[in-house]
C-alpha cells in the first residue's frame, strides 16, 4: 500500500528561519555592522592610509602629540605618527589574534569535548580532570614565563623569530592553550545529551564508526552552543590579547596592537588622552560588539525555536 | 539449516543507585526462523525494548548468547560486526527523536548504504528515490528536514532507512505506539508488504496484544524480563495457557456494545524488577496462585496437549489453557 501524503506547508508570513530571527534582534545586528566596519577597516588599513596620504611608520618629530584635527582625525602620538591610521593597523594585528585564538581555542576544545562526551567512562574522566587542571591554573605567571619563551631556541626559524608575525602567534597560542577549556566543557555537556538521543543509537544500529557518529551526527547538533561560545570568545581573546600587550607581554614595538597603544598612552593619558580614549574606545566597542552578536546568535540559533 | 536467529539464556541486569540489581531481561530463550515474525508483548518496563537493543547488540548483555545465522554477535570483533548490522535492523518507536534533525531525509536514507560503502553516489540517489517510493513517500521528501513531516511519515523515513541495506531481519521496536490510530494501520500494512516483497523476518514489539495479532506468526508474552507464554499466535489468543496472557487478552476493547464479558485485569502493578517476588514472579497478581506457585518458579515448559510447540512458563498450564476462551 502506498499512501502519498504532501508534506506539511510552512506557515506563510513573517521572516522565517534563524536569519530571519537575527536580523529582528537588533543590537546584533548594529553589532554586525560594527564589526564588519572594524575588519574593513583593518584589512584596507593600507588603503586608507594612501588615500589620506599618511605613512603610518613616518615619525614627525615636529608633530608630537597634535589633538585631533582636520589634518590627523584621531590626533597624533608621541612620534608624530597619525593615530587613526595606526589603530587600523592595530587592528589588524587585534583582529587576528582574536579570530585565530578564539577559532583555535574552540578547535581543541571541540576535539576534546566531544572525545570527553561521546566515549565517557575513563576516556571523560581523564579528559575532563586534565580540563580541570588546566582551569587551575596561575593564568597571569604563566603568560608571563610563556610570554619570555626565546622561540630561537625552542627551534623555530630565526627569519620567522625576527619578524612581528612571531608576537602574533606566539600569542594566539597563549590564548588557545588557556582558553580551550570553555568549549571543551560546553562542547562535552552538549555531546553528552545528544549521545543519548535515538537517532544516535541509530546510527550504531545502521553499523556507523564512533568516528562518523561524531562528525555527522554529534556535531552538527552542538554548533549552536559552540558558534555562539566562538563568537563570544573572539572578545574575550581581543581583550586578553589588550592585557597582555599592556604589560608588555604581547605584540612588540612596531607592530602595533591596540593593548600596545594603550600601553604607549599611558605615561601621556594628562597630556594627551585621545592616545589612551581611542585605542580604549577600539577594544571596548569590539568586545561589547561580539558580545551582542554572541547573544543575537544564541537567539537565533535557539534549537528549541529551529524545531518549530 | 540453523535459524535465522537464535537466543540463549540472554540476561541484562543493569545496577541501580541503592546498590541493587534490576534484571531487565532474566533469561529469555528463542529461536526464529526466516522469514517469521515473533511478537513479543508485555505491559511498560517489562524488558522488551532491552532485549531488542540486547540482539542489536547496542546493549551488551550480561549472560547469553545471540547466535545470527550461527555466529554469536557478541564474540564478533567490531568492525565485522558493524559489517554485519546490515543483516540486522531497528525501527524505533519514537519517529521524532530516531531521526538526525539536521540532515535532510535523502541524506537519512542514504547513510547505510554510504556506511557500508554501497553504490556510487549517483546510485545512491537512485537507490534513494526507489526507496521513498517504495514506502510511500513523495518523491521531493528527500529535500526536506524531518520536522516538516508528520509522525507516521516519519515513520515511513525510519522504514525506508531501516531496509536500506535488504537486511535479513527487521526489529520492529514498538514501530506503531507513537502514532495515531488513523495512521497505525497503514504503516502495519506497510510493514507487512515489505515483508512479502523482500523475505524480511520480524521481531514485532508492542505493548498492544490486538496489534501484534495481526501481524505475528508467533507470539511470546514477557513479564518480568522473562518470556511466560510463546505460541503460535492463533493458539495464544484462542487457548492461552498462562493467566497473564489471559488477562492481557481480556483486556482487549472489542468494537462491540453488547459486550460484556468480564475483563480479567490482574490486580495491582507489575512489581519491581529489583525485587521480584519467589516462586512464580506471577503469582501476587493471579487469580489462579496457590502454595505452590508462592514456592516454585515454574519453568517455560512445553503444554500438553497443546497445539504445536505451545510453551508456558505456570504449574497449570494445562488447567489454564481448558478454560472457556478469554475473547468469548
Amino acid at each position: 500500500m502506498t499512501v502519498a501524503v504532501a508534506p506539511v506547508p510552512p506557515l506563510p508570513g513573517r521572516p522565517r528561519g534563524a536569519i530571519g530571527r537575527f536580523v529582528r534582534h537588533v543590537p546584533a545586528l548594529v553589532s554586525l555592522i560594527v564589526i564588519l566596519a572594524l575588519v574593513a577597516g583593518a584589512v584596507f588599513a593600507p588603503a586608507v592610509a594612501s588615500l589620506l596620504g599618511i605613512d603610518p611608520l613616518a615619525e614627525d618629530l615636529f608633530n608630537q602629540y597634535q589633538p585631533p584635527s582636520a589634518a590627523h582625525w584621531l590626533g597624533t602620538d608621541a612620534l608624530g605618527r597619525d593615530v587613526l591610521v595606526r589603530l587600523l593597523y592595530a587592528g589588524r594585528v587585534s583582529l587576528l589574534v582574536g579570530f585565530a585564538g578564539a577559532l583555535i581555542a574552540s578547535l581543541i576544545g571541540t576535539l576534546v569535548g566531544i572525545a570527553a562526551g561521546y566515549y565517557g567512562g575513563r576516556v571523560d574522566a581523564v579528559l575532563m580532570r586534565i580540563t580541570d587542571a588546566a582551569i587551575a591554573l596561575p593564568v597571569l605567571p604563566l603568560l608571563i614565563i610563556l610570554a619570555a619563551v626565546d622561540l630561537g631556541k625552542i627551534g623555530l626559524p630565526e627569519s620567522f623569530v625576527r619578524s612581528g608575525q612571531a608576537g602574533v602567534w606566539r600569542i594566539v597560542v597563549i590564548v588557545a592553550l588557556f582558553g580551550w577549556t570553555t568549549a571543551a566543557r560546553l562542547v562535552r555537556a552538549s555531546a553528552l545529551a545528544v549521545r543519548e538521543r535515538e537517532f544516535v543509537r541509530a546510527a550504531r544500529a545502521l553499523g556507523a564508526s564512533d568516528l562518523r557518529i561524531m562528525a555527522t551526527h554529534i556535531l552538527p547538533n552542538i554548533l549552536s552552543p559552540l558558534v555562539v561560545a566562538t563568537t563570544l570568545a573572539v572578545g574575550s581573546v581581543v581583550l586578553v590579547e589588550s592585557v597582555l600587550s599592556y604589560l608588555g607581554l604581547g605584540i612588540n614595538p612596531p607592530t602595533p596592537s591596540w593593548g600596545g597603544m594603550l600601553q604607549n598612552a599611558q605615561q601621556t593619558v594628562s597630556r594627551a588622552p585621545w592616545l589612551a580614549i581611542f585605542p580604549g574606545i577600539a577594544i571596548f566597542a569590539t568586545v561589547l560588539a561580539f558580545n551582542f552578536l554572541g547573544d543575537g546568535l544564541q537567539d537565533a540559533l535557539n534549537p528549541r525555536r529551529t524545531r518549530r | 539449516m540453523t535459524p535465522l536467529l537464535e537466543v540463549i539464556g540472554l540476561e541484562r541486569s543493569f545496577p541501580t543507585r541503592e546498590g541493587g540489581r534490576i534484571r531487565a531481561v532474566d533469561g529469555v530463550d528463542f529461536t526464529l526462523s526466516r522469514g517469521e515474525t515473533l511478537g513479543v508483548v508485555g505491559e511498560s518496563g517489562c524488558g522488551k525494548s532491552t532485549l531488542a537493543r540486547l540482539i542489536l547488540q547496542l546493549v551488551p548483555p550480561t549472560a547469553g548468547q545471540v547466535l545470527f545465522e550461527g555466529e554469536d554477535l557478541a564474540r564478533l570483533p567490531a568492525a565485522a560486526l558493524r559489517r554485519r548490522r546490515r543483516d540486522l535492523q531497528i525501527v524505533f518507536q519514537d519517529p521524532f527523536a530516531s531521526l538526525d534533525p539536521r540532515l535532510r531525509i535523502e541524506s537519512i536514507i542514504a547513510e547505510p548504504l554510504i556506511i557500508h560503502g554501497i553504490g556510487t553516489r549517483e546510485e545512491r540517489r537512485r537507490t534513494v528515490a526507489t526507496l521513498l517510493e517504495r514506502v510511500g513517500l513523495p518523491p521531493d521528501a528527500g529535500r526536506r528536514y524531518p520536522h516538516e513531516f508528520s509522525g507516521g511519515q516519519r515513520q515511513r523515513v525510519g522504514i525506508a532507512r531501516a531496509i536500506a541495506l535488504r537486511p535479513k531481519l527487521v526489529i520492529a521496536d514498538e514501530p506503531v505506539s507513537a502514532l495515531d490510530v488513523s495512521i497505525r494501520a497503514q504503516i502495519l500494512n506497510l510493514l507487512a508488504d515489505l515483508k512479502a516483497d523482500l523475505g524480511l523476518s520480524y521481531i514485532f514489539i508492542s505493548h498492544d496484544l490486538s496489534v501484534v495479532e495481526h501481524v505475528s506468526d508467533r507470539v511470546a508474552v514477557m513479564y518480568l524480563g522473562r518470556f511466560v507464554e510463546l505460541a503460535d499466535a492463533q493458539t495464544l489468543y484462542a487457548r492461552p495457557a498462562h493467566p497473564y496472557t489471559r488477562a492481557l487478552i481480556s483486556a482487549i476493547p472489542q468494537p462491540d456494545p453488547s459486550d460484556r464479558r468480564a475483563r480479567l485485569v490482574p490486580p495491582g502493578e507489575p512489581p519491581s524488577p529489583e525485587h521480584p517476588p519467589p516462586g512464580c514472579r506471577f503469582h501476587p497478581r493471579c487469580p489462579h496462585a496457590r502454595d505452590v506457585c508462592r514456592e516454585q518458579t515454574p519453568a517455560l515448559r512445553r503444554v500438553e496437549g497443546g497445539q504445536g510447540t505451545h510453551l508456558a512458563a505456570c504449574h497449570f498450564a494445562e488447567e489454564i489453557a481448558a478454560l472457556p476462551s478469554p475473547t468469548g
